[in-house]
């Protein structure tokens, strides 16, 4: 009984989901990545969970709302009565049974979609580091393989994934991009992490899920998925730009702009995530690899601050 | 001499204040003028601003969210409206130095200046009378919450013409709110608005605490008492609890501001988690402060309509009592996208949908209230029967937004804005107007207009439909709260239906003052004078006394056996109020001039120590300490009301009574 109604609201579901799709772009809901795809089937799950309390509940206000009116007089009516263990036991019983659901889902997902855990990649795909600054109102997005930065676009391969540090140069920021899943905050001094995989080339927008002050709206970046050799191409095209980017030129950078247009950096100077991360924590830097923390060389912070 | 205040910080600039400001001028002295011309000021203190007397202070309360109710909603609309407009290249009407003071004043504003001021309302309005009680335990201290919460309103609404306001959202998160990043005053009022507020509800909290404890009447043991007293204990628990964390987060902030420290600052050993942290152990438990006492109103006004007791009372207490504990346990969520570790956010995560059972059985409580009842359609109960249902769907969005995974992906959407305007609409703010519809003829003695009250809550309803279910829509779109233009011509046309919504609200609105109105109009047609002091047939003991009740609420004060103790005395033809029994002279407390002198000095301090004139900040904080202990000295602060005279009033209530019944 109970599965059949599982089943048919499923459908139900399924079927209203399918009909807003073709209305509008529901990014979230039509993620480009397994990352999004885990996130959605989480909501979809989740919400037909509670659908088997909201419905009837919604149903059953309507319908006594309307069968206990007092021009009813046909309705039964019972003055007195104000208690029934039964009734009890059910409105205790039935949500505490829906909620012991998702809290098991809740655990199993907290780990499974942990914005923290590498995600597994095909043999011999090399997952891809991308270091992110937020700052005043742009993205920084460094690629210390690459040895090159660009600002508000991210390229990437497509079924490649890509291991995100994040921090900010100025205030906090939040990491977003909406068809690829998870975010995460930019804070000053610290570092956090993401780990995305986009599978299908494509344009996508990214954003600051953190109000940020005054440049905040135009805080946006492009996120391109594209093919390997595509990728390769993109490199070489921001290796052709005159522009560097070292404890000279960032300052210039990192001053307040507002809806910045993408800027590419032939060349950037190795250690530079750590140096903006270690300037707002006395000099140190978290080791990802130990977890400890270590000083960065003073030289490269000299001109920073 | 003027710290950083000069001519200058009078935004002349910008036409649309300029526009605000001379209509403000203009109706201020409208009704200054009008005071005058008709010489109630005398009255006006005499009664009103020195009153200690609880019911005159809820009136005030309400009042006062009212009048912060039209200036969030414009804020609240001309938000909208610049959504609508700002889109594709067109930047809309307001630019972003402004959008973000409205965003900003809009969630200060309806919080603490239109929620807590509503709810404090109506503690003052019922939480004595229900218990048996002739006043609060402090009925200074009453006075004194009162004008703190005032002046900090005006505090707010200085800002709107003098400088500017905070441009860092409502909760003020640094290291934006901090000094190298908002260099302007607007944070700073901010800060002194909550601060000096953050004084009167703290008082608030109090008060209630220690007349629900100590004030009830003979024979009310806790499980006698009624559920809307309950849910006021519980919030003023958790008022006690979790108002002197945020007055800390907000000195601390201060401190950075004004000392330059490094609390929440990028450098200097500075953590803005430990800023967030703070402010949601205080911001969770402050959704359960303002949403306890709509059930509770909810929990009075079902069973009253519903000609039945309220079903599983039991249930209801203890579900009040674990969602009062439970709400500690759950700030982690509104930051689950910090990078805390998986075990840490599924225990957050966990623990805040377990809210979701209490609260769900509470719903169920009033469905089967209203089962094999029989329902009267007064204006009260739509409100209810809407919120039941609105409510119900802002508590599922709530648990989506609950599970972390699910989180990474709705956090500070709109689908976020759309969950919370859910629950505090259709949750706290319908169960208010609710108590107001309720408890009206109780406090005023006549019945508020039931088809004006009735149109403003078909607008509200379909209004809330329009206005925040395209937001959820959005959300799923990815698009961000806070926003000021965007170029995403997908999120448009729900953005205008978002402004339909929104207008059909201000319908609501105008509904609602149109219902004060004609209410007022016509109070004194006999179809709308409560003689009985029972207009509802309620159950509680504040039905048993007249409308309005006199200063003292119950000449002689009444025995509770039962549970819902005046339908129990009705019942088995008992005089709750014992008419012709032997009356005594009673006690009284006097009216004061300390607590609008004390918040008249905050109000000094407040706006000095915003503009750092030092001088006049001391004079303003001196006043204020000298004041509180000018009043500790002051002995003559109460009064007997003499036996002659209570005999004087209750008869002539018995008059009444009698004359009525024999019609």
């Amino acid at each position: 009984m109970k599965n059949k109604l599982l089943a048919r609201m499923a459908r139900l579901g399924g079927l209203s989901s399918a009909l807003l799709l073709a209305g509008c772009e529901l990014d979230v809901l039509d993620p480009k990545g397994p990352v999004g795809e885990g996130v959605k089937t989480l909501i979809t799950t989740s919400v037909i969970a509670m659908l088997i309390v909201v419905v009837p509940t919604i149903i059953l206000t309507l319908w006594f709302a309307w069968q206990y009116r007092q021009s009813n007089t046909s309705a039964e009516y019972l003055p007195k009565w104000s208690h029934s263990n039964k009734i009890e036991v059910i409105i205790w019983g039935v949500p505490s049974l829906i909620i012991l659901f998702l809290a098991v889902i809740t655990y199993q997902t907290c780990h499974s979609l942990d914005p923290y855990k590498p995600l597994e990649a095909e043999a011999n795909t090399k997952p891809l580091h991308v270091q992110v600054v937020a700052q005043d109102w742009k993205w920084l997005f460094i690629y210390p393989e690459q040895g090159i930065a660009t600002v508000n676009q991210l390229a990437m391969p497509v079924n490649t994934p890509v291991d995100f540090d994040i921090t900010s140069d100025s205030v906090m920021n939040s990491f977003f991009i909406p068809r690829l899943g998870s975010m995460i905050y930019a804070m000053a001094g610290m570092q956090t992490q993401l780990h995305l995989l986009a599978s299908e080339p494509g344009d996508y927008m990214g954003e600051s899920a953190n109000y940020s002050g005054r440049g905040f709206s135009d805080m946006r970046f492009h996120a391109l998925a594209m093919s390997n050799d595509e990728f390769n191409a993109w490199v070489e095209k921001v290796r052709a730009s005159s522009e560097q980017l070292d404890s000279q030129t960032y300052p210039k950078l990192a001053a307040p702009s507002e809806a910045n247009p993408v800027e590419y950096f032939a060349h950037v100077e190795p250690g530079m995530f750590n140096t903006i991360v270690a300037k707002y924590n006395n000099g140190m830097v978290m080791d990802k690899s130990t977890g400890k923390m270590i000083q960065v060389q003073q030289s490269a912070m000299s001109g920073m601050n | 001499m003027l710290g950083r205040l000069s001519l200058s910080a009078i935004p002349l600039d910008v036409p649309i204040l300029v526009g605000t400001f001379i209509g403000v001028l203009i109706v201020g002295v409208a009704v200054l003028g009008l005071i005058t011309y008709y010489g109630k000021w005398g009255y006006l203190w005499k009664e009103w601003f020195t009153s200690v007397d609880h019911k005159r202070l809820a009136v005030m309360y309400i009042v006062l969210a009212l009048v912060a109710l039209a200036r969030g909603f414009a804020d609240a609309i001309m938000m909208r409206t610049q959504l609508a407009l700002a889109y594709a290249g067109n930047p809309g009407y307001l630019p972003p130095h402004h959008y973000d003071q409205i965003f900003s004043a809009h969630g200060t504003i309806m919080i603490f200046f239109l929620a807590m001021a509503f709810m404090t309302g109506l503690f003052n309005f019922i939480v004595p009378l229900q218990i048996g009680a002739r006043d609060v335990a402090y009925p200074f201290l009453n006075n004194l919450s009162f004008w703190m919460t005032a002046v900090a309103f005006m505090l707010v609404n200085i800002s709107l013409f003098i400088g500017e306001f905070s441009q860092c959202g409502w909760l003020a998160y640094p290291p934006l709110s901090e000094m190298q990043f908002s260099p302007g005053v607007g944070v700073d009022y901010y800060i002194w608005a909550i601060q000096i507020s953050g004084v009167g509800t703290l008082l608030t909290g109090v008060n209630f605490f220690v007349t629900i404890v100590k004030m009830r009447a003979p024979g009310m043991t806790w499980l006698k008492m009624p559920v809307f007293t309950w849910t006021a204990f519980c919030s003023s628990i958790l008022i006690m609890a979790t108002f002197p964390v945020l007055t800390v987060a907000v000195a601390l902030l201060g401190l950075d501001r004004y000392f330059g420290m490094h609390f929440f600052t990028n450098d200097g050993g500075g953590n803005q988690m430990l800023y967030l942290n703070l402010i949601w152990a205080w911001g969770h438990p402050e959704v359960y402060i303002l949403v306890l006492p709509a059930f509770g109103v909810f929990s009075e006004v079902v069973p009253a309509f519903s000609g039945k007791p309220l079903f599983g009372y039991k249930t209801m207490v203890y579900a009040t009592c674990s969602i009062m504990v439970l709400s500690f346990l759950v700030w982690v969520h509104h930051f689950f996208t910090m990078g805390a570790g998986p075990d840490v956010n599924a225990f957050f995560g966990i623990a805040t949908m377990i809210i979701s059972i209490p609260t769900g059985v509470k719903l169920f409580n009033w469905l089967f209230t209203m089962y094999k009842g029989r329902i009267q359609y007064h204006a009260c109960m739509y409100w209810a029967v809407g919120f039941m249902v609105v409510f119900t769907i802002g508590g599922m969005t709530g648990v989506m937004m609950a599970i972390p995974g699910s989180d990474f992906v709705l956090h500070n959407s709109l689908f976020l804005i759309a969950h919370f305007h859910n629950v505090i609409i259709g949750g706290v703010y319908f169960g208010y107007v609710c108590g107001m519809n309720f408890w009206a003829p109780k406090v005023l003695g006549f019945k508020m207009n039931e088809a004006w009250g009735i149109r403003a809550f078909w607008f509200w309803l379909v209004g809330f439909f329009f206005a925040f279910m395209p937001l959820y829509v959005l959300g799923f779109e990815g698009m961000t709260r806070r926003m000021n233009h965007y170029d995403n011509p997908a999120w448009h046309p729900w953005m205008l239906i978002a402004e339909v919504g929104a207008v059909l609200i201000l319908f609501g609105v105008v509904c609602q003052l149109m219902q004060i109105y004609v209410s007022i109009r016509d109070c004194n047609k006999p179809e709308n004078r409560d003689v009985t002091g029972d207009p509802w047939n309620g159950r509680t003991l504040e039905w048993s006394t007249s409308s309005p009740p006199p200063v003292y609420n119950f000449a002689i004060v009444p025995h509770v056996s039962s549970l819902d103790a005046y339908t129990h005395d009705k019942e088995n033809g008992i005089d709750t109020r014992q008419a012709g029994g032997k009356y005594e002279a009673i006690h009284m407390p006097k009216n004061t001039a300390s607590g609008i002198a004390c918040g008249a000095f905050a109000l000094i301090f407040g706006f000095a120590a915003v503009w750092y004139i030092w001088w006049l900040a001391a004079i303003g904080l001196v006043g204020v300490i000298g004041t509180v202990i000018a009043r500790s000295a002051n002995k003559d602060i109460d009064y007997y009301i003499p036996a002659e005279e209570v005999a004087r009033i209750e008869n002539e209530h018995t008059r009444k009574l009698m004359a009525q019944a024999a019609e």
